[in-house]
Order: C-alpha cells, then sequence, then structure tokens
C-alpha cells in the first residue's frame, strides 16, 4: 500500500450512500449471524457458517473502503466486489445444486433469497457505481488528483 | 412480545419508508417533518426495546432464543437513527431513499422479531 497525498475521492455521495447504508446492513447482518452460529453450534454446518463469517468479512472490507473513498479504495473494493458476485453465484449454484453440504442457509445460499436477494443485486449495482467512479471515467468525479474539498 | 406494537412499528417502519420515497421521487432531502417522523419511529423501537427486555427480566423466554431476540431488538433500535444521520450527511434525495430503505429494513427486523418470539 503506497501513501497517497491526494485528498481521497468522495465514493458516498449520491447514490454511494444508500450502497454504504446496505452494505453497512449485510454487515451486521452476517457477522452478527455467523459469529452467534459459529459460538453456538458451529459442528452443525461449518461450511455454511464459516462462509457466513468470510461474506460478513467481505461486506466489512467494501463498507469501509467505500466510506475511505480515493483511487486506491475503489480500486480494492471493485476486486471485493467482484468477489463478493462470484462468491454469491458459486455459493448460490452450490446450494441448489447439492443441498446437503449446507444443513443451515448461509447468507448466501440460493442467491441470497433469504435476504431478498439483495446478496446478488448489491454487488451489481456497486461495481456500477464504482466504475461510473473511475478516476479517468466519465463519473461525476474529477481526476484522482482531488480536486473537491470534501466536507 | 407485545404483537400491537409490534406491528404498529412495523406499518410505522413502512409508512416512514413511503414517505421518504416520495420525497426521494419528487428529488427532495429529508426534512424537518421527515426527522420528527424518525424520531417517531425510533421511540416505538425504544418502547419495544424496553418492553422486550422486562419481559425477559421477568422470566418468559423467546421461541428462538435470547441472543438472537436481544440481537434483533437493538437492531431494529437502531436501524432509523443509523438512516437518518447518513441522510444528515447526504442532503439529496439518495439521503432520502436511504430512510426509505431503512424503514423497509425495520419493517423486516418487525416480522423476524415477531417469528422470533414466536408470534
Amino acid at each position: 500500500m503506497t501513501t497517497v497525498d491526494e485528498k481521497p475521492k468522495r465514493l458516498i455521495s449520491g447514490p454511494g450512500m444508500l450502497l454504504v447504508w446496505f452494505y453497512g446492513v449485510m454487515v451486521v447482518g452476517a457477522v452478527s449471524r455467523s459469529a452467534f452460529q459459529i459460538a453456538t453450534e458451529f459442528d452443525r454446518a461449518p461450511l455454511a457458517y464459516t462462509l457466513s463469517a468470510v461474506a460478513g468479512v467481505v461486506y466489512g472490507f467494501i463498507t469501509y473502503s467505500l466510506v475511505r473513498g480515493g483511487e486506491t479504495a475503489r480500486r480494492a473494493a471493485q476486486v471485493c466486489c467482484a468477489a463478493e458476485l462470484a462468491g454469491v453465484l458459486i455459493v448460490g449454484t452450490w446450494t441448489v445444486l447439492e443441498p446437503s453440504a449446507f444443513p443451515d442457509a448461509t447468507v448466501w445460499s440460493k442467491y441470497g433469497m433469504g435476504y431478498v436477494f439483495i446478496p446478488v443485486l448489491l454487488p451489481l449495482s456497486a461495481l456500477y457505481w464504482l466504475r461510473r467512479n473511475r478516476a479517468d471515467g466519465t463519473g461525476n468525479g474529477g481526476e484522482g488528483d482531488g480536486d473537491e474539498v470534501t466536507p | 412480545m407485545l404483537d400491537a406494537l409490534t406491528l404498529v412499528t412495523g406499518v410505522a417502519a413502512l409508512l416512514l419508508a413511503a414517505w421518504c420515497g416520495w420525497a426521494a421521487y419528487r428529488d427532495q432531502p429529508t426534512k424537518d417533518w421527515h426527522f420528527i417522523g424518525m424520531a417517531v419511529v425510533s421511540l416505538l423501537a425504544v418502547v419495544q426495546l424496553v418492553i422486550g427486555i422486562v419481559q425477559l427480566a421477568r422470566g418468559e423466554k423467546p421461541e428462538q432464543g435470547t441472543t438472537i431476540f436481544v440481537a434483533y431488538l437493538l437492531g431494529a433500535f437502531a436501524c432509523v437513527p443509523a438512516a437518518g444521520f447518513m441522510s444528515l450527511a447526504e442532503r439529496t434525495r439518495w439521503g432520502s431513499v436511504t430512510v426509505a430503505a431503512g424503514g423497509v429494513v425495520l419493517a423486516v427486523l418487525e416480522v423476524r422479531l415477531y417469528d422470533i418470539w414466536g408470534g
């Protein structure tokens, strides 16, 4: 990680704020759920609970990146969103094909059906949002040199 | 738990969501009146939290476990205020959308609370 002098570009203006809200909700949901389940009944479905915990960590990192802002954080968030999307699709397909591997549901089971499909919709909208905010893109920011004053 | 209160809180949360959704549709940020609405919904959540704890203290047990019940009570309590603060930081229609989403999330939490208590 290089030290960056530029003022971080805001990633949470406009629709970004809504993304942070949903990611925050998912962090609380996934982390508290997996913490409770791992603490009390880990042996019942180790794979499912571990996956929920991983999902929670990924959500946490994305939330932090969005709030932090800046190009490095934007790239990191983009990578994580892609990983998240891959996770949802893989785990979703896995739970559909072989339900026996998961005695209990994860956040990502059946593409996040238990969470109104937010887990699969969230990375898609986040990736779209992050792409629009590329430093060299046509998004509403400027160049990566931080020409805006963050309040 | 007090089913009526759960129902009222859930409905109030949905009303708040609709109201803020309307503000977002008209391209407006959240205004004082919205914050009063958020305060009312938050107050309901606080009352729910207190009643829930009192009922636990009296020795009643939620069907799906005390820890989960308390976690959801706390989540329901924090939900709308958190969205409200975020809408303070985002003075555009997107702040209103965030509060609307907060209302919907709270309504979902109320349904879960009802289940967890074993309604």
